[in-house]
């Protein structure tokens, strides 16, 4: 095409060289002729008669989609989007180097920060007899004098604490684990995920206000009730989901000593109230008038209940060695190092240990409905089952109990398995740090386990599900209760 | 499978309860039916009892159009039919109408079309392999597809200035000549593909999950898959050795040496296998074309502008991406087609699953429709 265009811009130029040696030649003899009246006029200039001929000046080759040959621009532009040659070694990458470092930074300033506040439970001690002192009650109501507030009311306030403390875990938890998760997922799927929400401009803060702002559009949404839905049913589904969730919360470990409810009974009592959400998801299915959230919801209501069975007995193990059900007693027996080297973590006890971690992990996964175990979701079959017909905050409430119990099934897995706060490795610097980074740490990790879960396998199908717990977990976690107790009878004095 | 066993379609009592069956509408407007099928489900809790495949909703008539359209006309119409892969579209018409107008093709206009239908088809392969996996509920597979998707959709692009809907195959030859960039960039997205077919498999193809989900499911024999009129991936699943371009070769496809995969029992896995390997296949054929790139004209001489066979019909077939794809065009001596008839084969391989679905799960609905890999743009037409 350029070729033919250059042919065009030529013909002009080749066509008026002629045309000026030509005109003086007829002029002398044909006066008459109008056209010829001009040619005397313009004989001696024949620069003037040389743009006649080309009135349009040459058109500029248009760039062409199709097929640049020239400076090859769609060429480079789209390639440029190619993947990146694959390094021999990942350190030649230089973001891998960049990540690396920054990584370490992130632990290194965690580690001093904690190793600066020290234990928790200490501060929280402080703050509670600094209730109790004769100060905060002049400054709460304004009242003369230096009375103390009555023991009571120290800890009705220091309860209430408690309780909002542990409800923003719940809410910055899904702040947190959403971004998460996008990323994880992100760069397990060779993309970046969120970058831009929350940067300066010009900059690359990694998204972090991406959630944030979803909840804001969340909040602005309409929220919509179909009308074949059982409207108070309906409305009333999320709340039953995130309630229990919020109350099982109450005597998980944080920390060492570091719990808002010292409870005997604290690991029947989080299975108790983990065991009410799938009411609500049943109501969401029912309530929606929808076929696919019915279907959706008994999936939920079969798979949730068959799980808790292969989930609770994974836990007796741990239950016998530790002799309670008090999560602070159960990460005290795993105090101490075999050796002085290996933590004696409930995770490292030959064979039991590590069935009960892998039944408790798997059901734990289950429980929350997620791949591979999402079936009651499954949104390449049932569209969104059970909350196919929620929006909005609605149907966020469904997300934020999500991520709440995949915190609780991490904070469980590190409390009963991975020995609560203590550091797993016998030396200064890290039995330095405390206990309730260990655990926060302990269950980043396991929450990422439930990530990557998700990010890398395909869902089961529901008789499969079904199977799998049945014939798979639920005769292992037995088989695990005997070995425990041929443990407890020959080993364990 | 227990897919001869259907309940019966009264309601019972079981237990003392009344029990209902529930019909669940799936499609045209849902996640997974790949576009605007729809699926007439009669359940018995989760147990598929009747299912009517429900096609239509995308009919535009290209066959009628072609009537009123001249033969290039009609080569833009061909696109539209399987949008995932319209190079094979394009060339079983051009085949076609070539036999009327007794047309010879320049052998490079020949590996050229070779080599854009093979890129097609590993394009039109990773498209089934990533949605096949988010049928299954494996969300990652998906984007590992479309990375190489997206490189494939660029060499398209470099050459003829389309994504989807290319009209690069003409009468006559090839619209365009590549360029050597064109070449080198292929030869580099060969090369970087090849490893990448290994990941699939480790990801995807041998996950115990994902095979418990597809083995042994929707099976069908040879003699079925026979019956049911099937073809390419789906027939040869069964264990059908048939492919057109190695019984019926065209474009000189005797020329090169490539494998056709078979699979054992006609499973979703096995049709899921066969696809991953003829994608292995397909970059053979690109690198073999690569190496033996005829040189001189892209385009036949004497194609006229507005073309008027001879009256006379004539059928051509290949093997496109779905299927064997065949094109009856009836000429009456005038500028356009008397009559286009297309055996699209998403078509007649939607047909089965009227009877297989019964005594399913609702799962494997998804898991069967999924791997027969249907473009509804070529169902409907």
């Amino acid at each position: 095409m350029s070729e033919a265009s250059e042919e065009k811009k030529d013909a002009p130029a080749s066509n008026g060289a002629p045309a000026p040696a030509a005109a003086p030649a007829p002029a002398p003899a044909a006066a008459p002729v109008p056209a010829a009246v001009g040619a005397p006029a313009a004989a001696p200039a024949p620069a003037a008669a040389a743009p006649k001929p080309a009135p349009k000046p040459a058109k500029a080759p248009l760039p062409d989609p199709v097929l640049n040959r020239k400076n090859g621009r769609l060429l480079e532009d789209r390639f440029a989007t190619w993947p990146q040659p694959i390094f021999d070694s990942k350190w030649q990458r230089p973001s891998y180097r960049q990540g690396a470092v920054m990584l370490a930074g992130i632990f290194v300033g965690l580690a001093v920060l904690g190793i600066a506040v020290g234990e928790l439970s200490k501060w929280a001690d402080l703050f509670y007899h600094w209730l109790g002192s004769p100060l905060p009650k002049f400054l709460l109501f304004g009242a003369p004098g230096f009375w103390q507030l009555s023991p009571l009311a120290v800890d009705a306030i220091w309860i209430a604490i408690k309780v909002l403390i542990v409800l923003h875990v719940i809410l910055i938890n899904g702040l947190w684990s959403i971004w998460w998760e996008r990323k994880i997922s992100a760069h397990i799927q060779s993309r970046v995920g969120p970058t831009y929400a929350g940067s300066p401009k010009g900059m690359n803060w990694h998204g972090w206000a991406q959630t944030a702002i979803d909840g804001i559009k969340l909040l602005l949404k309409e929220d919509i009730t179909p009308v074949a839905a059982d409207g108070p049913v309906h409305a009333l589904a999320p709340a039953i989901v995130v309630i229990p969730c919020v109350i099982a919360f109450a005597p998980v470990l944080f920390g060492k000593e570091l719990a808002a409810a010292s409870l005997d009974i604290g690991t029947l009592y989080i299975f108790a109230f983990a065991g009410i959400t799938v009411f609500g998801v049943v109501m969401a299915g029912w309530g929606s008038g929808n076929k696919y959230s019915l279907l959706g919801g008994l999936r939920a209501a079969a798979q949730i209940v068959s799980y808790e069975l292969p989930r609770g007995f994974s836990v007796v193990p741990v239950l016998m060695f530790a002799g309670s059900l008090d999560l602070s007693v159960i990460v005290k027996a795993q105090a101490g190092y075999w050796g002085g080297i290996i933590p004696r973590w409930f995770v490292f006890y030959p064979v039991v240990g590590q069935i009960a971690f892998a039944i408790f992990l798997i059901a734990s996964i289950a429980e929350t409905n997620r791949v591979p175990f999402d079936i009651p979701e499954a949104e390449s079959e049932l569209v969104g089952g059970f909350h196919t017909e929620y929006s909005g905050m609605k149907w966020s409430i469904f997300f934020l109990t999500e991520y709440g119990y995949v915190l609780l099934g991490s904070f469980l897995l590190a409390t009963f398995f991975l020995g609560g706060g203590s550091s797993p490795i016998n030396l200064p610097p890290f039995t330095l740090i405390p206990s309730w980074l260990w655990m926060l740490g302990k269950a980043m990790l396991m929450m990422f386990t439930f990530l990557w879960v998700r990010w890398t396998l395909p869902r089961f199908r529901v008789d499969q599900l079904m199977d799998f717990c049945w014939k798979f977990l639920l005769p292992w976690s037995f088989a695990n209760v005997v070995v425990a107790g041929v443990y407890l009878a020959l080993w364990l004095k | 499978m227990n897919n001869a066993t259907a309940a019966p379609i009264d309601n019972e009592t079981v237990g003392g309860v009344q029990t209902d069956q529930m019909f669940i509408n799936m499609g045209p407007q849902h996640p997974s039916t790949h576009g605007v099928l729809r699926i007439g489900l009669t359940v018995e809790g989760e147990v598929i009892v009747k299912a009517i495949p429900d096609i239509g909703y995308l009919h535009r008539g290209t066959e009628k159009l072609a009537e009123v359209r001249n033969f290039h006309h009609c080569v833009v119409l061909t696109d539209r039919w399987d949008y995932v892969s319209a190079m094979p579209n394009n060339l079983v018409f051009c085949l076609s109408a070539e036999k009327l107008m007794g047309l010879k093709i320049p052998p490079r206009a020949d590996a050229l079309r070779v080599i854009m239908c093979e890129l097609n088809r590993v394009a039109s392969h990773l498209l089934f392999f990533g949605t096949y996996g988010i049928d299954t509920g494996a969300f990652t597979p998906f984007l590992y597809a479309f990375r190489e998707r997206e490189m494939v959709l660029d060499l398209f692009e470099m050459l003829c200035g389309a994504r989807l809907t290319y009209n690069y195959i003409r009468l006559g030859g090839v619209m365009i000549d590549t360029t050597p960039e064109w070449l080198t960039r292929l030869k580099e997205f060969v090369e970087y593909f090849k490893p990448r077919l290994d990941e699939y498999d480790t990801l995807l193809s041998f996950n115990p999950i994902f095979m418990a989900r597809t083995k042994n499911v929707g099976c069908l024999t040879a003699a079925e898959a026979v019956n049911w009129g099937l073809s390419g991936p789906n027939l040869r699943a069964s264990g059908v050795d048939y492919d057109v371009r190695k019984h019926d070769p065209y474009c000189g496809y005797e020329n090169y040496a490539f494998e056709v995969p078979l699979g054992e029992n006609g499973s979703c896995w096995d049709r899921y296998f066969c696809r991953v390997r003829e994608m292995r296949q397909s970059i053979k054929i690109i690198e073999q074309a690569l190496s033996k790139l005829p040189e001189g004209p892209t385009m036949a001489m004497g194609v006229a502008k507005i073309p008027k066979p001879a009256p006379g019909e004539a059928y051509a077939h290949v093997e496109a991406s779905r299927g064997e794809l065949g094109i009856y065009l009836v000429s009456d001596g005038g500028i356009s087609p008397f009559r286009m008839h297309v055996r699209a084969p998403s078509f007649v391989n939607l047909a089965m699953l009227q009877e297989k679905l019964v005594g399913m799960k609702v799962a494997d609905v998804i898991a069967v429709l999924g791997s027969i890999d249907i473009v509804l743009g070529e169902v409907d037409r």
